[in-house]
């Protein structure tokens, strides 16, 4: 609980490349609730593999496009 | 707020609210009764009663407030309300275990009352208490996971 993920992502961007699609929209073309994709985009829950793979597709774009996960230092 | 959190806000406001009630209620007749002379059976049949009728009223009216809220925004009620996602089920799952964890200290506590062979009015008080803690604890870890982030 409240353990920040290292996991980042573009979600926000590619919303706005793909004619500015809200978190609502976006929510529903995913099957979760606004308050997950606000979540997620701020970097507060890393959603399972199978939802992340549901996001990329919804952009048409890579897991990799929409996801990142830094490398150790 | 997603349906699920208001759930949990409706369990923390009756866990508070109505247990407090019983305590009160109840401690205050310790001045002048011996707990063994206490008649605590109706007082705590009706504060779980009325725990579970506020309960279920506080879910309709959350509904009701959701339901609304959502057909404003021109969305779908029965969307909002029944939609459930991986993370609110995460979080439901999370602060059960909590709460029950919580729980299971307060059920230490009644297996020693009755080891020491206790009156029965403070082995039914720990054991409302264990309940309503725990239950307490896990709607307010459900709260904080839903705003700090899990």
């Amino acid at each position: 609980m409240g353990k920040p993920t290292r996991v980042t992502n573009r979600i926000r961007a590619l919303r706005f490349a793909a004619g500015e699609m809200t978190q609502a929209d976006l929510a529903d073309k995913v099957g979760v609730t606004r308050q997950t994709v606000i979540a997620i985009e701020q970097g507060r829950y890393s959603p399972s593999l199978e939802m992340a793979f549901q996001i990329a597709r919804v952009f048409d774009v890579p897991l990799d496009d929409v996801f990142q996960y830094p490398k150790e230092k | 707020m997603p349906f699920e959190e208001k759930i949990s806000w409706v369990n923390a406001v009756v866990m508070a609210i109505v247990p407090v009630a019983y305590f009160v209620i109840m401690l205050g007749r310790l001045g002048d009764t011996p707990a063994a002379d206490i008649s605590y059976q109706w007082p705590l049949l009706i504060a779980i009663g009325a725990s579970i009728v506020l309960t279920i009223v506080g879910s309709i009216l959350a509904g009701i407030g959701t339901g609304i809220s959502a057909e404003l925004r021109g969305r779908s009620a029965s969307t909002e309300i029944d939609r459930k996602d991986e993370r609110d089920k995460q979080i439901s799952r999370h602060g059960d275990l909590i709460g029950f964890s919580v729980s299971s200290f307060g059920m230490v506590g009644v297996l020693a009352l009755t080891m020491l062979e206790y009156e029965y009015f403070w082995i039914a008080s720990v054991l409302y208490l264990s309940f309503v803690v725990g239950t307490l604890v896990g709607s307010v870890v459900k709260i904080v996971s839903y705003h700090r982030g899990f």
